[in-house]
């Protein structure tokens, strides 16, 4: 309970929480070759936020989404999507999920691959084709309902994994670094698309990357992470303008925050270094 | 339209190839004149063809029967383990060494051992035969296919809480149809092949296998050279309704053909 307040006073209290995470250690293996993934992780995400993890390779942010999506479990602590347990959340199709890949069907055309939740949920067909020609059009994929994914560029397979994800109305989406494989101009033009449809369904977003001008750009909040262990070093709160749009990436505030989470990625790199030189001083002592 | 000419296209050099095969064997071997009993030229092969198609056509019908009862028995059994391997781990751990076990089983010596079983008279034992050697390449492939699922796949399922069965039935089995149809076409040549080889131990007259046999045991060389190119378009035949039917069960899987021709 004290947890679940600490984690209500890091998203800064007020709306409902979406995720609350408490005291969450994450570790692989055991014994002496267990490695630390995660150490000492408190969050709370409240319900219309857009929040974006962001640190080098190996900062567990990865890992941090699958916890709260349940496909991993926590070493220690609490994991709460809703305020039920992370497992309970799943079971109950809580959260769409997007992964790096598209991980489409290639047996299955565009729409039939939107329709894949609904499918497993026991949807009837009218009301999946119905949902699934509303998704093509929030991403813009009007006819091409009907072809078969490998017909299909990089971001537009995206775009209908984002549908797919979207189908059945999830309150919360996890995205995994989603546009981590596309070109410069591809990813930025996904980041306004992306914004457009978060601003029309006010889904609550976590969204993982390593991309500093995409998170700050996206998010609310962004959480630097650092690497080895994976720990929150700082949250950056996003005060600019809603709804964001390409003259966003004009602002100075924009690149003011840029600034910030880059400093405070470096902070993390500095601190690492100097603890390395510490390690290397008291070996050679 | 331009299908048609893409289709045309890739068939076209195939046959001419072929059709010049042909020619050069035909023209080459009068030229050079090669003893028939080494090899007949097509001519000759041809003529024995005609003259002895009643018998050859029976010997299809029987040969065939045994190639296509057995490879159903074969596939279906194959598909089947493979199916309980990719489900239960205990299955895995008693069917994979045992059908690997049976892949090893020498045909050949096994042969003799099933007209033992079934008798001379009954087809019985080239099915056997047949299907034991076309159920170790289904049974294998259908685990890999099965298996060898994208994880994020997986994960994608277990995001929307699906039953294993679910994920089974749209995520695996669809994964694996091209590892089965590979299979199948593997097993389509070996069935014929099983076939034959399996009458070389006993079977009517007529039976490819036995013919075989007796013409080259009584010099008819083309006789036997014609018997040889029945099995062989048997073999085919059986080899193109695989492909015919991968094409009609998946359909995407035309991706390749479009990606080139784009």
């Amino acid at each position: 309970m004290t947890a679940g307040a600490g984690a209500a006073a890091a998203a800064g209290g007020g709306a409902a929480l979406v995720v609350s995470i408490a005291g969450v250690t994450k570790r692989f293996g055991e014994g002496d070759v267990a490695v630390s993934a995660l150490e000492g992780i408190d969050l709370g995400i409240s319900s219309g936020e857009f929040v974006s993890l962001i640190g080098p390779s190996g900062c567990g942010k990865s890992t941090l989404l699958r916890l709260i999506g349940d496909l991993t479990s926590p070493t220690n602590g609490k994991v709460l999507v809703n305020g039920k347990p992370a497992r309970r959340a799943r079971l109950d199709r809580d959260y769409g999920m997007v992964f790096q890949a598209p991980v489409l069907m290639d047996w299955r055309t565009v729409a039939r691959n939107i329709e894949l939740p609904l499918e497993v949920m026991g949807h009837s067909r009218a009301a999946r084709t119905a949902r699934s020609a509303d998704l093509l059009k929030l991403v813009e994929l009007e006819g091409f309902a009907t072809r078969h994914p490998w017909q299909l560029s990089g971001g537009m397979q995206q775009r209908v994994a984002i549908a797919r994800a979207l189908a059945f109305d999830p309150a919360l989406l996890l995205m995994d670094e989603p546009f981590g494989a596309l070109d410069e101009m591809t990813r930025e033009r996904m980041n306004l698309e992306l914004m457009n449809i978060w601003t029309r369904t006010k889904t609550t977003v976590v969204f993982v990357t390593h991309s500093i001008p995409e998170a700050v750009f996206l998010s609310t909040r962004v959480v630097v992470m650092s690497a080895r262990p994976g720990r929150i070093t700082r949250i950056v709160d996003v005060d600019l303008p809603q709804p964001r749009t390409a003259d966003t990436r004009e602002d100075e505030r924009y690149f003011e925050l840029v600034t910030t989470v880059r400093e405070a990625l470096r902070g993390n790199e500095d601190r690492s270094a100097s603890a390395a030189a510490r390690v290397r001083a008291e070996g050679l002592a | 339209m331009s299908t048609l000419r893409r289709r045309s296209a890739a068939w076209l050099p195939p046959l001419v190839v072929f059709v010049a095969v042909i020619v050069l064997w035909e023209v080459s071997f009068l030229a050079l004149e090669v003893k028939s009993f080494l090899i007949p030229r097509p001519t000759v092969i041809f003529t024995a063809l005609g003259a002895e198609w009643p018998t050859l056509a029976r010997g299809i019908v029987y040969t065939g029967t045994e190639a296509i009862v057995g490879l159903a028995f074969g596939v279906a059994l194959g598909t089947i383990a493979g199916l309980a391997t990719a489900r239960w781990a205990t299955a895995r751990q008693t069917l994979v060494p045992l059908g690997t076990a049976m892949s090893t089983i020498p045909i050949i010596a096994f042969a003799p051992i099933t007209i033992n079983w079934f008798g001379f008279e009954s087809q019985l034992p080239r099915i056997t035969i047949v299907a034991l050697m076309t159920f170790f390449p289904v049974m294998v492939n259908t685990v890999r296919g099965l298996t060898n699922v994208d994880p994020a796949a997986i994960e994608l399922m277990a995001s929307y809480a699906a039953p294993d069965g679910t994920v089974l039935r749209k995520v695996r089995i669809p994964n694996a149809l091209p590892y089965w149809f590979t299979a199948l076409r593997i097993a389509v040549t070996l069935s014929v092949i099983g076939a034959v080889v399996g009458e070389f131990f006993g079977g009517p007259l007529y039976s490819l296998g036995i013919y075989v046999t007796n013409q080259t045991g009584s010099f008819k060389y083309p006789n036997a050279w014609a018997a040889i190119i029945m099995a062989c378009l048997l073999g085919i035949g059986l080899y193109l309704l695989a492909a015919l039917a991968e094409r009609i069960v998946m359909p995407w899987q035309r991706r390749a053909d479009s990606a080139a021709g784009e």
